[in-house]
């Protein structure tokens, strides 16, 4: 049988991704767990990996097309098996077929119509043509993709935008193609009206927009929102929201972590060299096994524990901060973890993550630091139920035995989603964390 | 009020109709001793004699031809063509005789005739007795064409052909004949022509259907509500010629898509005239193009999965609302 391929949900969040590049063409090969796409998420580029070997039967995403998460992208399948048409594919999924594959924006057309490609055998080989020339097919491509970058707007969304002043450059499309159909600029008309409240006097005449209404201060702009800075709003926001934090500090002396890395620093060569995130991480997956609640995810019904140890980094880049997933620490190695952290951010930072290392993790470190931060009170990445913030290492004097000693210290923060867990066992994780962090032979097992 | 099968509400109209008016004749194959080959004159033969219910030759041209001269003559006789696979071989008569004669003498000649004819596939009666022509017939200026989805409808509307003065064209989809429905028995029941019917109100999509298909756009309409949550209007045309378009427009107004159904072809189908006026009158409401759901573009096989496949579905009409969305 042909199998789907879909496209996939990076993240809780993530409804929809563009496909970027297409690695494989129609009647390819393919292996289980080849790179075949590259996906364009809020975030971050990811590869998408084949799920089954097969042939590429089709390609129905266009390059550069935004598609919504569970829609079918391809299909593969054994040479010449037909690929299932007309049905849509998403319904086998139980899910609603409302939504059509949309370009971003409504702005950017496809170089055809991904509904012509599902449908267009329409007649069965076998049967019987009344005439012997070609069916009198439609063209298979929309009229307005030969003009180039004409928006995409339905009638009726065309004069009632008109007649409620809304520039519909500003307005996203969400109709079958991204056309900007009655609900888009209802939606513009209705977030206008909250932006800009009219006073309840007499009714006046067609009310500017807010932005002539009211004119800007010479020199002030307003910068579009970029895709990663549109999720970061978003999530951050979300989390703040849904999650009641409760938050928890502790000084942790990384005396003898710090011997113990440049012991260990000294055997091996210099790309599996173990940083001191390294030995945060495997401590934290040591003590999220010890600890599981930690790992879990709130929701009415109860508890969702992962079925592996994912821990999320926070990654710095130019275009704003994401988080890039470790997979199944809790079974490897310091070593393997150094070295897969590595490259895990060469990835990151070249926009080229896995699909499941984004936003796969059960539990985040951020750390700044690098900075010389010395406190970092993270902000939950939901769904998760807890973020470690990590400080730098610096030199403090601190009482031992009695006596003022400078030692090596670095302070962690805990922030943990109250509805999962309570602050005595926020307690006994941080102090699990300290304590293997000051004992750190343990983290070489 | 009785509930009626749609046979039965016709052949109500035609003895109701007889009984009015004695002028009203019958003729046809098989109308008489056998009671018409869906048995929508069953009985008439023995309430109105030989005279006037009348078993013809199997020669449709020569009976159109008779009707008209008849008509000509003062009459206001009704032919039953078996089915309207048979009407091609007295498409002259139809076309050039009973729709033109009016026209050609300068409006000294009307042609008060009804032409009664099963339509429609779905039977496994092959490609060449599985014809939908309702939209071929309304092409025609000079013809008025009927085509009813429930027996209500079949009765008043086959009761207000015998009070027109020009030749109606009056298609019965053969799927209909056992549909029951209330139909009134008031002797003076009449449904006007050119009056389009809302059989359900919705909000989000105007489906527009005629004969068999309102059942298809009907039970489509049910699935979306169920499945989707999308409340389809849908509009049973009732007569192709005259046509109601401002119904269909009103309704597009508020829903702002629409989707017409038929047993037809695609390729220069009504549907495509429906779409077509739809357009010209609600441009500016409309939120997705016109979709068009027809046969497929084959001549109607006639292997039963095949068959199938080659006419419109409820499935199909849902898809294609769906594309809308």
């Amino acid at each position: 049988m042909a199998y789907e391929v879909t496209m996939p949900q990076m993240g809780a969040d993530m409804t929809e991704g563009t496909l970027v590049r297409w690695l494989k063409k129609v009647g390819d090969r393919v292996e289980k767990g080849e790179v075949i796409a590259e996906i364009e998420t809020d975030k971050a580029n990811v590869e998408l990996e084949a799920f089954h070997s097969g042939t590429v039967l089709a390609l129905l995403a266009e390059e550069g097309q935004v598609v919504p998460v569970g829609e079918v992208i391809a299909y593969l399948g054994e040479p010449g098996e037909e690929v299932p048409t007309g049905k849509a594919p998403t319904a086998t999924a139980g899910a609603p077929r409302r939504r059509s594959p949309a370009p971003e924006g409504g702005t950017s057309v496809p170089s055809g119509a991904p509904a012509a490609v599902r449908e267009a055998p329409t007649s069965p080989p076998s049967a019987p043509t009344a005439v012997r020339e070609a069916p009198t097919a439609p063209p298979a491509a929309p009229v307005a993709v030969a003009t180039g970058e004409r928006l995409r707007v339905s009638p009726v969304a065309r004069r009632l935008a008109e007649e409620a002043g809304i520039d519909l450059s500003t307005v996203r499309g969400t109709g079958p193609g991204g056309r900007i159909v009655r609900r888009d600029v209802e939606e513009a008309i209705r977030s206008r009206a909250a932006a800009a409240p009219r006073p309840a006097a007499a009714p006046q005449p067609a009310p500017p927009p807010a932005a002539e209404a009211a004119p800007a201060p010479a020199g002030a702009r307003t910068e579009p929102l970029t895709r990663i800075r549109q999720a970061i709003a978003r999530r951050m926001s979300q989390s703040k929201r849904e999650q009641p934090h409760y938050y928890l500090t502790l000084d942790i002396d990384m005396t003898d972590a710090l011997a113990f890395r440049e012991a260990l620093n000294a055997a091996v060569p210099q790309e599996q060299r173990v940083t001191i995130n390294d030995l945060i991480v495997k401590a934290c997956a040591i003590a999220l096994e010890r600890h599981p609640k930690f790992t879990a995810t709130f929701s009415e019904e109860g508890l969702r524990y992962p079925a592996q140890i994912n821990i999320d980094i926070g990654i710095a880049l130019d275009e704003g901060l994401i988080a890039a997933s470790l997979l199944d620490v809790g079974n490897k190695t310091l070593g393997r973890i150094a070295a897969e952290s590595k490259a895990l951010i060469e990835r990151a930072r070249a926009g080229r993550l896995r699909a499941e290392e984004y936003g796969s993790g059960c539990f985040t470190i951020t750390n700044l630091g690098a900075y010389g931060i010395e406190t970092l009170i993270g902000i939950i990445n939901p769904p998760q139920a807890a973020i470690l913030g990590v400080g730098s290492v610096m030199p403090k004097p601190v009482v031992r035995e009695g006596e003022i000693v400078i030692r090596q210290m670095m302070k962690v923060a805990l922030s943990a989603d109250h509805r999962v867990t309570d602050g005595a066992e926020g307690a006994r994780f941080l102090k699990e964390i300290q304590s293997l962090l000051e004992n750190p032979a343990s983290l070489a097992l | 009020m009785a509930v009626l099968r749609m046979r039965d509400a016709l052949r109500e109209a035609l003895r109701e109709e007889m009984r009015r008016n004695p002028k009203i004749f019958l003729m046809g194959e098989d109308i008489g001793k056998y009671g018409g080959s869906y048995a929508v004159t069953a009985g008439l033969l023995e309430e109105f004699g030989e005279e006037r219910v009348r078993d013809t030759p199997i020669a449709e041209s020569v009976i159109v031809g008779a009707g008209i001269g008849a008509a000509m003559a003062g009459y206001h006789p009704m032919v039953e063509l078996m089915t309207i696979n048979f009407s091609f071989l007295a498409l002259d008569q139809i076309v050039n005789n009973a729709a033109k004669l009016l026209y050609m003498s300068n409006g000294q000649i009307n042609v008060p005739l009804v032409i009664r004819m099963a339509s429609g596939g779905g039977s496994q009666l092959g490609a060449t007795h599985s014809h939908s022509l309702e939209g071929l017939y309304a092409h025609f200026p000079g013809l008025k064409v009927v085509c009813p989805a429930f027996p209500a409808d079949a009765k008043g509307l086959l009761k207000r052909a015998f009070r027109d003065e020009n030749t109606v064209i009056f298609i019965e989809h053969t799927a209909n004949y056992g549909i029951r429905g209330e139909v009134p028995d008031d002797p003076d029941f009449l449904i006007e022509f050119g009056q389009a019917n809302v059989v359900r109100e919705g909000r989000d999509v105007t489906i527009v259907g005629y004969s068999g298909s309102v059942h298809q756009a009907l039970r489509a309409a049910d699935m979306l509500a169920e499945q989707e949550e999308i409340e389809a209007e849908v509009i049973d045309l009732r007569t192709l010629r005259p046509l109601d378009i401002a119904t269909v427009v009103d309704s597009v107004r508020k829903t702002n898509r629409c989707v017409v159904v038929e047993d037809d072809w695609k390729f220069g189908g009504f549907a495509g005239e429906i779409a077509a006026l739809v357009m010209e009158h609600a441009f500016d409401w409309l939120d997705a193009p016109v979709a068009r759901v027809s046969s497929k573009d084959v001549p109607m096989p006639y292997n039963r999965t095949l068959e199938y496949a080659a006419l419109p579905s409820e499935e199909d009409v849902v898809d294609a609302v769906l594309a809308m969305f």
